[in-house]
């Protein structure tokens, strides 16, 4: 009836994407710092900050600027928190790299993933989050920084109408 | 009898909302309440949030529907004489007592029950047949299969049944998905209509495992639309069910889905219907309740009329919503089947050029029961009349369960818990079904299960320390006060009984509530830990259903004694008409 695209090429990301985040959200393996990407060093030091501000600072060194350009797709109420599904995609050219903060998370960098060149700047994955929280995708591009931000409710649920 | 329907040849001014002509203008005749006048080419019957009411029902609407921010003092929150003055209603009218809590009492005497199924019917088809063949849709937005006895011990059979000779065509879903999958897909095997909801999907594992699905390329689990011909135009009906369903509810019964409001997808959906299929009509069929349709309606285009439930709201006249491409009607058509809405279109060739609303109460008294569905009623009630009909109590109040806060049905179910199960806290959903019992009217167990049969019934009573208690009321004060309606679910405010505490809905989340104590004045302390009762846990609980425990209460015959009363005092809302008597 309709063309529907989305999903499907959503699986393909969510297959790309959990690639990368096996790589550099499990920080703790030995092996992983070295294959996550072989110009850069695994960021243990922006994995290791609390707040969401200074995750960023440490992970790029600047601040990034609200842009519509970067599309974040995440429910408004979580069904479980244990597992949220995140989704960036984004029109800007030249992207370099995408990272995920969870503002209310112990720490606050929850993903960060790199995009080589000529790869579709797309990328999926689950999130967890133990209470009501803004969840901050940042699109690096051409060396600058673009965010998009979402509230993601996590209830104790129940009591529907 | 006859002195009643001199009461509605008085006073019934009912029904013709059109959105050109003001209420007040209406032809006043109640031998003509049902006959509407012809307009258009295409008749689009709505029918939502009736929760398996069968047989005609008092239902009192709320005195305390407060609304926040943008909806402060807009429909649909506002109440009593504010809602009756906003749609040019007289007080003294049946219009008033149907759509209000006007005078409730003193009214309900006058005009006696609204809805019924029979009723129903017999207005259905005659509405039906005044827009004659091929003209005319029925759809039912929902929570169709829940809200008595019988339907939950059949698990929505019985309303499948009475679907199929009710004539519903399309409908989508709420309480339908508690049943569990397997219930479901018997149950719309059986259903001769479509179930539509565009908004519900497999999960990523469930996909991956080859779950079942309407369409496996987007993981849609149900079909989306259906495009209907009438009056010689296509009509799209596309269909959003309530988008939170493994929050409100167990998780267990829906493990392979997720839903979600799907804005995205819907107005993909949308720009195929219009493009692709070149549809001349686009009607979303949702269960969103009315905030989230009135959010909705200003960001997705391309959408003519959203029929709306789940809220409850029994708005009168349809709402314009502005959006980058036009204009979207949005409605609410109350519940426990009072109400019937009727949409009439006048369609051209891609569009809609003009439309006529009515939501038209469906006084009991002013409509003969159609004989079969009477007789298909009969028949699927008569295996548990008999168990159900033994009378329980007979209160000395009115029994009712709308308002924002607290309503005496909960009150009662609060008590009986906590004297019951022996807790010094009871918490009690905050469900919007549930039907009015006037004082002195015998409750009989089929009263009580109206009030409380759901498929996960079971009471509990587990130690929460002071912070675990304001957590929960502060995370449910949220679901109805957020300032996005995006982050809103629907339902009211969790009951609480043995507590009360002040609520500021404005304030933001963690700041609503304050001022917890006890009954007899001791307040809450942050780390003790306090025994709390309650039933409708998300969580698996093992304790008797509820109704046996209110059952049981009332068989002792201690009510009489005991006053209730709730004890939440409001704050930062002076002055807001979504209270009676203020605004």
């Amino acid at each position: 009836m309709t063309a529907l695209t989305g999903p499907r090429a959503t699986r393909r990301l969510i297959l790309q994407g959990a690639a990368s985040v096996a790589l550099l959200g499990l920080g703790n393996l030995p092996f992983a710092p070295a294959r996550a990407a072989a110009n850069d060093k695994y960021p243990e030091e922006a994995f290791r900050q609390k707040s969401e501000a200074d995750a960023i600072k440490a992970l790029y060194g600047r601040t990034a600027e609200p842009s519509d350009k970067v599309k974040l797709d995440a429910p408004e109420i979580a069904e479980n928190g244990g597992v949220v599904p995140i989704s960036v995609t984004t029109t800007l050219d030249k992207v370099t790299s995408i990272s995920f903060f969870v503002a209310e998370n112990p720490s606050a960098l929850a993903a960060s993933y790199k995009i080589p060149e000529g790869t579709i700047p797309g990328v999926a994955n689950r999130l967890k989050m133990a209470k009501t929280t803004n969840v901050v995708a940042i699109v690096e591009a051409d060396g600058k920084l673009y965010s998009a931000t979402k509230e993601v409710k996590v209830t104790v649920g129940g009591c529907g109408g | 009898m006859a002195i009643r329907r001199r009461d509605f040849l008085k006073n019934a001014g009912l029904a013709a909302a059109s959105l050109s002509l003001p209420r007040l203008a209406r032809g006043a005749e109640a031998a003509s309440i049902y006959d509407l006048e012809r307009f258009g080419n295409a008749r689009v019957l709505h029918l939502t949030d009736t929760h398996a009411q069968l047989n005609p029902v008092y239902f009192r609407e709320p005195s305390v529907n407060i609304g926040i921010g943008e909806m402060a003092g807009r429909p649909p929150h506002l109440v009593g004489r504010a809602f009756l003055e906003r749609f040019g209603i007289r007080p003294d009218s049946a219009d008033a007592y149907a759509f209000s809590c006007f005078e409730f009492e003193k009214s309900a005497g006058r005009f006696g029950k609204l809805g019924g199924f029979a009723h129903l019917k017999t207005l259905i088809d005659r509405l039906r047949g005044d827009a004659g063949e091929k003209h005319s849709v029925l759809v039912d937005g929902g929570d169709l299969w829940q809200g008595t006895g019988l339907t939950n011990i059949m698990q929505g059979r019985d309303m499948v049944e009475v679907a199929n000779l009710l004539g519903i065509e399309a409908m989508t879903g709420h309480w339908e998905f508690t049943y569990g999958e397997q219930a479901l897909r018997d149950n719309l095997r059986r259903f001769k209509g479509e179930f539509l909801a565009q908004n519900v999907f497999l999960t990523e594992e469930a996909a991956f495992n080859d779950a079942p699905a309407f369409d496996k390329a987007t993981g849609r689990v149900f079909k989306p639309s259906v495009i209907k011909e009438l009056g010689g135009h296509r009509v799209a009906i596309v269909g959003q069910a309530f988008p939170y369903v493994p929050i409100a509810h167990p998780k267990r019964f829906t493990p392979d889905w997720t839903f979600g409001i799907r804005e995205e997808e819907l107005q993909k959906h949308v720009d195929g219907l219009r493009g692709t299929d070149r549809v001349d009509a686009v009607i979303l069929l949702s269960h969103n309740g009315m905030d989230v349709d009135l959010k909705l309606g200003s960001r997705v285009t391309g959408i003519d009329v959203i029929l709306g439930g789940h809220t409850h709201d029994a708005i009168p006249q349809p709402i314009a919503v502005k959006n980058a491409s036009g204009t979207t009607l949005v409605t609410n058509a109350g519940s426990n089947g009072k109400f019937l809405a009727v949409l009439d279109l006048a369609l051209d060739k891609g569009k809609v050029s003009d439309v006529k609303y009515h939501l038209l109460p469906v006084y009991s008294e002013l409509l003969k029961p159609d004989p079969g569905m009477a007789e298909l009623i009969g028949r699927l009630r008569a295996p548990f009349v008999t168990d159900w009909s033994e009378k329980i109590a007979t209160p000395d109040r009115l029994l009712y369960r709308r308002d924002n806060f607290a309503g005496p049905v909960d009150e009662l179910i609060c008590t009986a818990l906590r004297s019951e199960l022996d807790a010094e806290v009871a918490l009690s959903p905050g469900f919007r079904w549930g039907v009015t019992a006037l004082s002195g009217q015998a409750l009989t167990m089929e009263d009580l299960l109206a009030e409380t049969a759901i498929s996960y019934p079971e009471t509990y009573v587990q130690e929460m320390t002071g912070t675990q208690i304001k957590d929960v009321l502060e995370d449910i004060c949220d679901n109805l006060f957020n300032a996005d309606p995006y982050y809103q679910q629907g339902g009211d405010m969790v009951r609480a009984g043995g507590l009360s505490y002040t609520c500021t809905p404005t304030a933001a989340i963690g700041s609503r509530i304050s001022e917890l104590k006890l009954n007899g004045g001791k307040a809450v302390s942050a780390n003790h830990r306090y025994k709390v009762a309650g039933w409708a846990s998300v969580n698996g609980q093992q304790g008797a259903p509820v109704w046996e425990v209110v059952a049981k209460y009332l068989r002792s015959g201690r009510m009489s004694q005991e006053r209730l009363g709730s004890g939440v005092t409001l704050k930062g809302v002076e002055g807001n008409p979504g209270i009676a008597g203020q605004g």
